[in-house]
């Protein structure tokens, strides 16, 4: 979960970390008052989920107040790779020497966490990492023990940076370290790190990436930066029908009906489990079937849930016919989907077999499934009909 | 033959008395498993289908062998009750329970790693040697897991439960069984991963071929392609990608925690050309992957 390089600076100021005077703008008067507090040059900054802000013309200098509201005005339309501008940070224009890259993330292969550094820091980062490996170190931590300041040195020593710079870094990258652990983080990051003309370092520029699962953990500092519950933070941010996926999964705390995308086809999937649904979703697009949505049912959701999520789907203009599709289960059972299903279509005022194109679970309690989707007369295939061929038949009845 | 579980390997669960761990413990001594005790703190006394459950896990190794531990508590207990089974010197830990945050998984991976110990998960379904035991909800029911899987000569690793048995359902009706399935778990950081596995399945004499199913997201199958060409394995592998539409959808989240595409590498299409060219067959269809084998395999004169 992506923090805006506001917030990212807000959690590093807690931890001490040397910023730059600022404030948040969110019109062209706070913008105007940021710049006259700050009584000197300042930079102008879009607040979005994204990089590549300097490219789309995003980051602007101003050197009066005037400049810096007129500035506000240019950024605030500007969409960066699909991400709307949420604020402007409007903050002190510093005099750079030099700039460095500090950052903590995951290795996966080493299943430990990794200190990144180079003294070749700024936008070109990735490029540096390739053409001059020798400017970028790579320190991993153990989880185990109490991260250490020396690892900090370590990282940056290795790419040749010692003297006053080293004892004035080090403490820094020691910091962001401690950050990153303290806060179940997947990425914290600065960049670029500055050295200043009169020596000092500063962080510019901050990126933090908070994990998914440790939300629940942190609901704390999420509250005190202002990080609603239901800001998913991903590529983009969620429709109308996806935050009401999320309250059918939320609805009931019995089994998992979530994950809900929206597309823009015409059949509806209700789809799982975490796995199941990756492969039903490229079956159905590989038959030319267009689909409405993405879903995940799994972990035996109650008929409450999947009647649910069936009506949610059905309610989304466009879908003609519903395929109800999962990889043979353990321990869902396929009788309570089944009646689910069945009781979405009928409270959403459609025949369930002329609305659901295949029904293809088979697993526990099959049997007991079956004969209610009989009763129904809902198209229904056991174990001997494959994933790809059940999303075929679907996909057939949508063409018919 | 098998790995890692067999009709003798001794277990508990911690967590026993919570509502799926009360199914797995019943389809587990149905299915055969050595269930020899559970763990739920302040539960001490009483029993979950005949197995006694405890308040500590030394309450059970101080007087019993135990080979393995089956972890089913809330995500918020999982860490401590991994240290406890592993400080406790229990070797194979499956870690069922979900969204646990990374960085207490890889406290665990490496513990393990200093003590010798190996889990598998988290979020997982567990480990299955067919007619021998299992080990977590893989399968679920005794009756369904013996419809799904049977004995016989894959190795199965799959990053989805669900699709784990569906895999194998697939092989038995094609008349290939099972040396042992696991379901090595869906998150970014798992305790064991495809590469690590592979030197167990390349020493169990009855395992001749592998299948494994595969995501979106990590560098499992990176280094999985790397283990193959630097060990030169005996096992032909058959593998199946799903998720192949979300190369289109950088950033987004689908399926399990670990399942999202942030860089070139975490693509289907990537994953699949370096398979590909450690001479990795990678099936189209799940259907496909029976009839791969038999190729892969007569290719190698098996």
């Amino acid at each position: 979960m992506r923090f805006y390089e506001y917030e990212s600076k807000a959690l590093f100021a807690r931890h001490g970390l040397p910023l730059s005077k600022s404030g948040l703008a969110h019109s062209r008067e706070d913008a105007r008052r940021i710049a006259a507090e700050i009584a000197g040059p300042v930079v102008l900054k879009s607040q979005v989920l994204s990089g590549g802000r300097m490219k789309a013309g995003a980051v602007k200098f101003a050197d009066t107040p005037d400049e810096a509201a007129a500035h506000y005005d240019a950024i605030v339309p500007i969409v960066v790779s699909g991400q709307k501008c949420r604020a402007v940070l409007v903050e002190e224009k510093s005099q750079v020497q030099q700039e460095y890259y500090a950052g903590v993330t995951w290795d996966g292969r080493r299943k430990l966490p990794v200190v990144i550094f180079s003294d070749m820091g700024g936008i070109d980062i990735e490029q540096v990492a390739e053409r001059h490996p020798d400017h970028v170190s790579k320190t991993h931590a153990s989880t185990l023990l109490p991260p250490m300041p020396y690892l900090a040195k370590e990282a940056a020593a290795k790419t040749g940076v010692s003297g006053a710079d080293l004892t004035r870094l080090a403490p820094i990258v020691s910091r962001l370290i401690e950050i990153f652990f303290r806060y179940d983080l997947t990425l914290a990051e600065i960049n670029p790190l500055a050295k200043l003309e009169d020596g000092r370092f500063v962080v510019l520029d901050g990126h933090v990436d908070l994990e998914g699962d440790a939300r629940p953990k942190h609901e704390k500092l999420l509250a005190e930066l202002g990080i609603r519950p239901e800001e998913t933070r991903q590529a983009r941010p969620p429709t109308d029908f996806e935050v009401r996926g999320a309250q059918v999964d939320a609805g009931d705390h019995r089994g998992v009906a979530g994950n809900v995308v929206e597309f823009d086809g015409n059949l509806g999937l209700v789809i799982g489990a975490g796995g199941g649904s990756l492969t039903l979703f490229d079956a159905v697009r590989k038959h030319g079937g267009r689909p409405a949505n993405y879903c995940e049912i799994g972990g035996n959701p109650s008929v409450k849930k999947a009647c649910a999520l069936t009506k949610l789907v059905l309610s989304k203009p466009g879908v003609e016919k519903l395929a109800v599709m999962m990889n043979v289960v353990s321990n869902t059972r396929v009788d309570i989907v089944a009646r689910g299903v069945v009781k979405g279509c009928i409270e959403s005022g459609r025949d369930p077999a002329k609305t659901i194109a295949i029904f293809r679970i088979p697993g526990s309690w099959e049997q007991e499934g079956f004969k209610i989707l009989k009763k129904y007369g809902v198209e229904y295939c056991d174990r001997t009909v494959s994933m790809y061929e059940a999303a075929g038949r679907a996909v057939m009845k949508m063409k018919a | 033959m098998s790995i890692l579980i067999h009709k003798d390997t001794t277990v508990i669960i911690q967590g026993i008395t919570g509502r799926e761990a009360v199914n797995m413990t019943r389809e587990g001594l149905n299915y055969g498993t050595k269930i020899v005790g559970g763990v739920t703190p302040g539960r001490a006394g009483r029993d979950v289908y005949g197995v006694p459950v405890y308040d500590c896990v030394r309450d059970i190794t101080s007087k019993t062998r135990v080979d393995g531990s089956i972890v089913t508590v809330p995500a918020a207990f999982t860490r401590d009750a991994v240290f406890e089974a592993i400080e406790n010197g229990i070797k194979l830990v499956v870690v069922v329970t979900e969204r646990i945050p990374r960085g207490e998984v890889a406290q665990m991976v490496e513990l393990a790693q200093l003590r010798g110990a190996r889990i598998i998960g988290p979020n997982c379904l567990g480990i299955l040697s067919p007619d021998e035991a299992k080990m977590g909800g893989l399968g679920g029911p005794a009756a369904d897991a013996r419809k799904a899987f049977t004995k016989g000569p894959i190795g199965v690793m799959s990053r989805s439960g669900g699709m784990t048995t569906e895999i194998c359902n697939t092989l038995t009706a094609a008349g290939l069984g099972q040396s042992t399935a696991v379901s090595i778990g869906g998150d970014a950081i798992i305790g064991s991963t495809y590469a690590e596995l592979m030197p167990l399945f390349e020493a169990d004499p009855e395992t001749k071929a592998i299948a494994i199913y595969s995501e979106p997201g990590g560098r499992m199958e990176a280094e999985l392609a790397d283990w193959v060409r630097e060990h030169r394995s005996r096992l032909p592998i058959v593998a199946f990608m799903a998720g192949r539409f979300m190369d289109e959808m950088p950033g987004m989240r689908f399926g399990h925690a670990g399942t999202i595409v942030e860089g070139k590498a975490d693509t289907t299409a990537d994953k699949i050309e370096r398979m590909r060219a450690a001479g990795i067959a990678v099936a189209e269809r799940i259907e496909e992957i029976p009839a791969l084998i038999r190729q892969e395999l007569g290719k190698r004169g098996a």
